[in-house]
């Protein structure tokens, strides 16, 4: 995601999502001029054999992404809060559907 | 802020514990350049790959054969295209890449610089050369760069249907005419040697495979893959009664593997270093290419700009 210009176009990150209902997961990345261009060559490249029902493709130097050196401090709010899983809390083996 | 030598800790203990590094984590320098160039020139690979099966597209004996090797022609294209993006994860364009390629300065596997003379030879290459390239690629699915990683899963996933369409090649000609037959064996005699250095230079002559390993790029050495692939084609040989065309081949009770003769490597170093059959001609023909296609792309970018200001307008 460092060079996103050159003489190919510009860089574009694709996501594909399976089927409906589905997720939409991260492919790999393209170049291209345009939009259009961007789904054609998506299609083209990540779509030989039926991985998607529908693409996504995102100018890659759109995408803001945390960075690994703050790993620490920026997930740190959420490690302490074991509270928050349904294992904390203990409730009688007697007691189903729960 | 953490010193260098905390992050190389850091990043000695993500190998240690086969996690992945990403494109975003601190790496040395060395770690980087390594993988650009063995990412770069795994792309320039796939590329130039298409050029001796391409040479058969128009002259495939039967309508299935020709659709089978325009979606296996195809594939490559797109496995290049995969390589590239990983590679430039890390730093370096995808016109510095062409460029290097372009003016000799990065390489490609040697083995796309023979040529294919008949239809048996692109059995050859599905059988052999593709069954060398996954056996390569298959190791590299655990290697330690995610999206390196990542573009390995997805060509193995798609590159098993390349080596079965060339056995069946193979096997349909070994089974036919003796003449057919014949095609085949002289297929298998040309294109075994170069198949089996594709896997690059005996370990205490390779330059890159300390740090390949060392930094978990690699999983398995030159020669251990080597020796895997003989293997495993010598019993795919004799199935379709073709013969390896090595007369010290022997099955080796103790160690479990073949006994094979090593292939030429003064012919390897000549070829890699521009002087095989076909060096010039694949270089000239990427050229070719990439000049003639210099106005599509300076048209795509004038349309692509035209096309933003009528949205701003």
């Amino acid at each position: 995601m460092i060079n996103t210009k050159d003489s190919q176009g510009m860089l574009w990150e694709v996501f594909l999502q399976k089927k409906s209902g589905q997720p939409f997961i991260h492919a790999g990345s393209i170049h291209a001029f345009d939009k259009e261009m961007a789904l054609q060559n998506a299609r083209d490249t990540y779509t030989r054999r039926g991985e998607a029902t529908v693409i996504w493709v995102v100018p890659s130097h759109t995408i803001v992404s945390s960075t690994p050196e703050d790993v620490g401090p920026f997930f740190d709010p959420a490690n302490d809060k074991i509270y928050r899983h349904p294992t904390f809390y203990n409730i009688p083996d007697a007691i189903k559907n729960m | 802020m953490k010193t260098e030598k905390e992050l190389e800790e850091i990043f000695e203990k993500k190998l240690a514990n086969n996690e992945f590094i990403e494109p975003k984590d601190w790496m040395p320098e060395k770690y980087r350049r390594h993988l650009i160039r063995q990412i770069s020139q795994h792309a320039h690979s796939e590329i130039v790959g298409m050029l001796p099966e391409g040479n058969w597209i128009t002259r495939a004996p039967s309508l299935r054969a020709k659709l089978v090797l325009l979606a296996k022609v195809q594939d490559e294209g797109g496995h290049g295209l995969y390589l590239y993006s990983a590679a430039e994860t890390l730093g370096i364009s995808r016109d510095e890449m062409i460029e290097a390629l372009h003016t000799g300065k990065a390489k490609y596997s040697s083995i796309f610089n023979y040529p294919t003379l008949t239809w048996a030879d692109i059995g050859a290459i599905g059988w052999l050369v593709d069954g060398a390239a996954i056996m390569n690629q298959v190791m590299l699915q655990r290697t330690s760069y995610g999206p390196y990683s990542r573009a390995m899963i997805r060509i193995c996933k798609e590159e098993s249907f390349h080596q079965r369409q060339g056995y069946e090649i193979m096997m349909r000609l070994a089974l036919g005419t003796p003449e057919q037959k014949q095609m085949a064996q002289d297929a298998l005699n040309r294109w075994w040697y170069p198949t089996l250095m594709m896997f690059g230079p005996p370990d205490d002559q390779s330059p890159n495979t300390a740090d390949a390993v060392k930094w978990r790029i690699k999983r398995e050495t030159n020669d251990q893959l080597r020796q895997k692939f003989v293997n495993q084609t010598v019993p795919q040989a004799e199935f379709i009664g073709l013969k390896i065309p090595d007369p010290n081949l022997k099955w080796n009770e103790a160690k479990q593997g073949y006994d094979f003769t090593p292939p030429d490597w003064n012919e390897f170093w000549r070829v890699i270093n521009g002087d095989g059959p076909c060096n010039k001609e694949r270089l000239a023909a990427r050229i070719k290419a990439h000049e003639e296609g210099k106005w599509v792309r300076e048209a795509a970018a004038a349309y692509a700009q035209k096309h933003e200001e009528v949205l701003a307008s």
